[in-house]
């Protein structure tokens, strides 16, 4: 695993700050800023103009009125179809579809990883491995299977409890199928995590009589809390920026945050509302981006030990 | 096997903490066997199952549902490569992929040296080059969509500064749309590459950049012939990774331009949705998933085998 925790830099500060050097090397890095900036600049100036000044002015000039209604109306009015109650809906839906899918993934892939390091069993290796490989398939090519299995299991929990159970189509079969697919990567995680943990440690455990949960609940578990943390933001981000398992597994009262945005603003019917875009295209980015200045140093860090693998 | 021993799980992980060895191999470890139950499920039923089951599928003449009766050998394949819309797509992909990838690690490996010169600012310079990548992809279709507006984005701007002839409007005119979503793609991605390689060149030992200096060697010559040869698995790494991400193209291309004008930016990703969940032709969708899954193959198996087929042998 490459350790992308960056270091500060070292060394001697160069001397002179205004050679031709620094010049063209701060020159270029604020060029390419403006490049990378531009986007969310757009976005923000567009979401807080009123309709006849966008159609008037230019994308990059700030607003003259400043307006929150574009926000108010993303939010709570812009119509999906039959339904006008704006982004709220999916926002909720994404935060019921979140929290379960990044307890329930990281939960399983801990346990797994701790199991993988510390309690290899015949053909442990092999399973990891298989797991591994399975994260670079194509999702399409396994996308089809899965509704038939979340159908029947359906099927099957109904007729056992008695209750009608639906998996496919509703939130709990994405939290499944979430939790399926975050495994590959945290998994690795977690492994990577506890076999860097001194083994000494695990044995004193055994001959004190703690067995696999003891183990894995007082001394694995408090040990492990920052890769807990890179483990929730990787999960968090991941599942919140989903789109195609959100529009395959759940319907239109059930979708995701992501669907609904990309099913208000590329409506067809209607007249185009840039503004109101703009606010709901900001208003479902806030949430990853967010997490994203907040946690700094560990968001590079979890994105990196989920990357690279090996 | 491993399902089988379900029921008697507790009560056999009760009493292995009595008797140290138990005589039945099978038997050991039995907690830690149930506990990576989902995991085994995993990988056995979801990534072997699920994708035999797809492959199989494949050369059947399933429409709405599967028809595993149906057995068509290689016509879904013919039909395939003979329908105009995968191709378009597979063309896109091409383009797509090829300059994504140059770019990528181009700009990736860039940024990432001239934020190893030892400036100011560091910190600041990174979290704007790499905050696109925590967006996802529909909300970077979409913004770049409204940017890329021939009547209210960059180029209505530029006519407005005085050249009235400027033209470009990539996400309408279908020879160029596939670069329109490059711009795209590279701006959400490239950060993250940049962030790769920022670690690579942190790896490098000081002494190196101290000898190049007392022999006189230019910066970019350095960087060049002796830090980029160096730094050979992190640009393996990232290939990899940018060649699992290229294949995977969906959302942007929905949110950016729903695959318009016409067919023009079509991706096989897209292609194998609609045709499993919209046009109700499964047998179609599973011959072109099995074709995406291939072109992964032919990615991973050789640096697999260069990877891990290497270090075993040396």
């Amino acid at each position: 695993m490459v350790d992308a925790t960056v270091n500060e830099p070292s060394g001697p500060r160069p001397k002179r700050r205004l050679s031709p050097t620094n010049i063209m090397l701060y020159g270029t890095l604020i060029v390419v800023s403006v490049y990378y900036l531009l986007p969310l600049y757009v976005m923000i100036v567009t979401s807080l103009k009123g309709m006849p000044e966008i159609r008037l002015g230019n994308v990059f000039s700030p607003p003259v009125e400043v307006t929150f209604e574009p926000w108010v109306k993303a939010w709570a009015e812009a119509c999906t179809g039959i339904n006008c109650d704006g982004l709220s809906r999916g926002f909720w839906n994404s935060i019921q579809i979140l929290v379960p899918s990044v307890f329930l993934s990281i939960a399983v892939a801990s346990v797994s990883g701790y199991a993988l390091s510390n309690w290899r069993f015949k053909g442990s290796e092999v399973f990891f491995t298989i797991l591994i490989f399975g994260a670079f398939i194509p999702y399409q090519v396994m996308i089809y299977p899965i509704v038939i299995i979340l159908r029947e299991m359906g099927d099957f929990l109904s007729a056992v409890t008695g209750t009608r159970i639906r998996l496919m189509g509703s939130i709990s079969g994405l939290v499944l199928v979430h939790t399926i697919f975050g495994m590959p990567i945290l998994t690795l995680l977690f492994r990577n995590y506890f076999t860097s943990v001194p083994e000494e440690l695990f044995k004193a455990a055994r001959v004190d009589g703690a067995g696999f949960w003891g183990i894995y609940f007082q001394i694995m578990l408090p040990m492990a809390l920052p890769i807990f943390v890179v483990a929730i933001i990787l999960q968090v981000t991941g599942i919140w920026n989903d789109f195609l398992f959100g529009v395959i597994y759940t319907k239109p009262d059930t979708y995701p945050m992501t669907v609904q945005l990309n099913n208000i603003v590329n409506s067809v019917q209607g007249v185009k509302e840039y503004n109101v875009n703009m606010a709901a295209t900001l208003l479902t980015g806030l949430v990853p981006l967010i997490i994203y200045f907040v946690s700094g140093k560990l968001f590079v860090r979890g994105i990196a030990a989920g990357a690279v693998k090996g | 096997m491993t399902a089988s021993a379900d029921a008697p799980g507790t009560t056999a992980a009760r009493s292995r903490d009595k008797t140290a060895k138990r005589p039945v191999r099978f038997m050991r470890n039995l907690t830690a066997k149930v506990a990576t139950l989902p995991m085994i499920l995993t990988a056995l039923v979801i990534f072997v199952g699920c994708t035999l089951w797809t492959i199989y599928h494949s050369f059947t003449g399933s429409r709405l549902l599967p028809a595993p009766e149906k057995w068509v050998g290689l016509a879904q394949y013919e039909r395939l490569w003979d329908t105009r819309r995968w191709l378009v797509s597979i063309e896109n992909l091409a383009i797509y992929g090829v300059c994504s990838l140059i770019l990528s690690l181009v700009i990736g490996f860039t940024l990432a040296a001239l934020l190893d010169r030892k400036i100011r600012g560091e910190a600041v310079f990174r979290t704007i080059f790499l905050y696109p990548f925590a967006l996802s992809f529909i909300v970077t279709g979409l913004a770049w969509q409204w940017i890329l507006n021939p009547d209210f984005g960059i180029q209505s701007v530029v006519q407005g500064w005085g050249w009235e002839n400027f033209a470009f409007d990539p996400l309408n005119n279908a020879n160029i749309v596939i670069y329109g979503i490059l711009i795209a793609g590279i701006w959400q991605g490239s950060g993250f590459i940049m962030v790769i390689m920022l670690a690579g060149l942190r790896g490098i030992d000081e002494d190196i950049w101290k000898a190049a200096r007392v022999d006189g060697i230019p910066v970019w010559k350095t960087y060049v012939f002796v830090i980029i040869p160096m730094m050979r698995p992190v640009f393996v790494t990232a290939l990899v990774l940018i060649a699992a991400g290229i294949i995977k193209v969906y959302d942007l291309v929905v949110a950016q331009t729903s695959g318009g004008p016409g067919i023009a930016s079509e991706v096989p990703a897209k292609y194998v949705i609609e045709k499993m969940f919209q046009s109700q032709n499964l047998g179609q969708g599973f011959a072109a998933s099995t074709m995406m899954l291939v072109s992964v193959l032919v990615v991973l198996i050789p640096w697999a085998y260069l990877e891990f087929g290497g270090k075993r042998r040396g």
